[in-house]
């Protein structure tokens, strides 16, 4: 008896905040099917009358959508390809390979790890500028083709990889490189999915550096189109919610499919040192 | 192994991207502080004068860097405790032996983590609109009158104090039930046998074991939340009668609206060396020499 009122207000309990975190989002998703203005009406609709996709088809069409979606499916694809790479060999040669300064260099970067990047941010900009990569997407790939929480992370798992295995494929005559290649990365895999998928989200969402690098319309990701859509278009609540769709859909489709990855690669890195 | 050359190799790339584009940009940020950089040094770097802490002291006398450093201090303040908070509860609610679907419940309450922040805060906006809003309408039914969610000096801040909150306790709640599965249930079992209420069981057996962990997730939540910016950029632009302006928002403004690079490093030296500050606090507080 004691049990089943507990067990009723602990179900009852999470589907009510389940309700509450899901709730903005699938109103959302229901909203971007509603016709111009259905949704500034009293009482404020749920479910749209008549479903249409014609706000998904105002942004293929005059939103210059596609486009900013193509920019940041572009950007966050090869900042994860590159810093996947340089993060891996980096992690990899921290956990098993010797060099002179190792144990300094990696306390170093553990110690840069708990500073904030803001501080770094004008700097940076001026850097880029003299570089030439002030509104082109290499002022988005550069800066990111490498970072301390990705060779933390690989370096963690790596550190699990016996010696032995290595010692075996030196013995027989296999150069470092292919050793890497070879046996390491498949070894690896788990770990470099982990980090693959938290790059590619962080990328898609990040919003602060493309907003200030990328000045020029046509280089735009989405959540930075979105947010000056958002402030030009503020009375199209339906369209503005479609916009929302796109931009959120592709990240959490991504996360269902590859949960147990993220999740992982989140608990890894949020034990330090 | 002796193998130093090819070791260097793999970490060359890795170390030279980190070294060039973080760590030289920080060292020039500290030494931009205390330079007049404006938009006439950003056209040559012969207008470029060294101020000493002249801009720190003119920060610390602008009315508006103050109000920015408090309602900062506010969101933090409140959108920690209230963040960890939850996380908790709803780590202690999957973990129950009650509890039914438990991944499909922790999959739901995890999804706001990974959606894009300017479009849930697009979401925000029309949710919390005072005519037409959602909320609004639930509260009606309830007989309470139309609030001006981001209208209202008063209540723009606790709007989006609402949005961090429920953009983000999935994260550290999935960070705790990890932790809760590695308590063995024997545990439980002998405090049980020995008359323990559930209530005790929480107090005495979870939470210990639970507090380093706490410990670091509340450090890395309170780091994190200093650091708002995109919140009050999309739902209010700093407003209204800019209290939602925060730290970094305020640094934003300086330095890529009006290009005073020199003030807007400074800014952000600040808002480093107090989070800085906070952080060693809270881990100083807490007893132990955490992480960070």
């Amino acid at each position: 008896m004691k049990t089943s009122i507990a067990t009723i207000l602990i179900n009852g309990l999470l589907v009510g905040l389940t309700v509450v975190s899901l709730f903005p989002l699938l109103w959302m998703l229901s909203v971007s099917f509603m016709h111009a203005g259905e949704a500034s009406m009293l009482p404020p609709p749920l479910l749209p009358q008549a479903p249409t996709l014609e706000n998904y088809r105002e942004l293929l069409t005059r939103g210059g959508m596609p486009r900013y979606f193509a920019n940041s499916f572009l950007l966050a694809s090869v900042v994860t390809l590159v810093s996947l790479l340089f993060n891996a060999m980096a992690g990899y040669a921290f956990a098993k390979l010797q060099f002179t300064g190792q144990a300094r260099l990696f306390r170093a970067m553990m110690g840069a790890l708990v500073i904030p990047g803001q501080v770094a941010m004008m700097p940076l900009f001026l850097l880029l500028k003299q570089f030439g990569l002030v509104n082109s997407y290499g002022g988005i790939v550069v800066p990111a083709m490498a970072s301390i929480f990705g060779i933390f992370l690989v370096r963690q798992y790596a550190l699990s990889i016996p010696d032995a295995l290595l010692q075996a494929a030196r013995i027989d005559g296999a150069g470092e490189f292919r050793i890497f290649l070879r046996i390491i990365v498949p070894l690896l895999a788990p770990i470099l999915t982990s980090l693959a998928l938290l790059t590619f989200l962080g990328s898609w969402n990040d919003f602060m550096w493309p907003l200030i690098v990328l000045n020029d319309d046509r280089l735009q990701t989405l959540p930075v189109a979105l947010a000056s859509l958002s402030r030009e278009h503020a009375q199209d609540g339906e369209l503005m919610m479609a916009g929302s769709v796109v931009t959120v859909l592709p990240v959490l489709v991504l996360f269902f499919a590859l949960q147990k990855y993220y999740i992982r690669g989140l608990l890894v890195g949020s034990v330090k040192g | 192994m002796r193998l130093p050359a090819a070791a260097w190799a793999f970490v060359a790339p890795a170390t030279l991207v980190v070294g060039v584009f973080f760590v030289l940009p920080v060292l020039a940020g500290f030494a931009l502080s205390v330079t007049d950089f404006d938009i006439y040094s950003l056209a040559s770097l012969r207008n470029l004068r060294f101020v000493g802490i002249d801009n720190y002291l003119d920060l610390l006398g602008t009315p508006l860097f103050w109000q920015a450093l408090g309602n900062t201090l506010y969101f933090v303040a409140v959108g920690v405790p209230l963040s960890i908070g939850l996380s908790l509860g709803c780590a202690l609610l999957l973990h129950s032996r009650l509890a039914r679907f438990q991944s499909f419940f922790r999959t739901a309450l995890f999804a706001p983590v990974v959606t894009t922040l300017v479009a849930v805060a697009v979401v925000w906006r029309y949710l919390f609109q005072t005519r037409y809003g959602m909320v609004n309408h639930a509260l009606a039914q309830a007989g309470i009158d139309p609030i001006d969610w981001l209208g209202d000096p008063h209540y723009a801040m606790p709007t989006i104090i609402l949005l961090a909150v429920w953009k983000n306790f999935g994260y550290n709640m999935v960070i705790l039930l990890a932790n809760l599965q590695t308590i063995p249930d024997d545990i439980y079992a002998a405090a049980r046998i020995d008359g323990a209420s559930p209530l005790q069981q929480l107090w005495r057996i979870t939470l210990p074991i639970l507090q380093p962990t706490l410990i670091l997730v509340g450090i890395l939540t309170t780091a994190g939340y200093f650091q708002l910016f995109a919140e009050p950029y999309v739902l209010t632009q700093g407003g209204p009668l800019r209290s939602t302006v925060s730290v970094l928002y305020f640094m934003y403004e300086e330095g890529f609206k009006w290009w005073n690079f020199g003030t807007a490093s400074t800014a952000a030296v600040l808002l480093f060396l107090l989070i800085f500050a906070v952080t060693r606090g809270l881990a100083r507080l807490s007893g132990r020499e955490a992480a960070a």
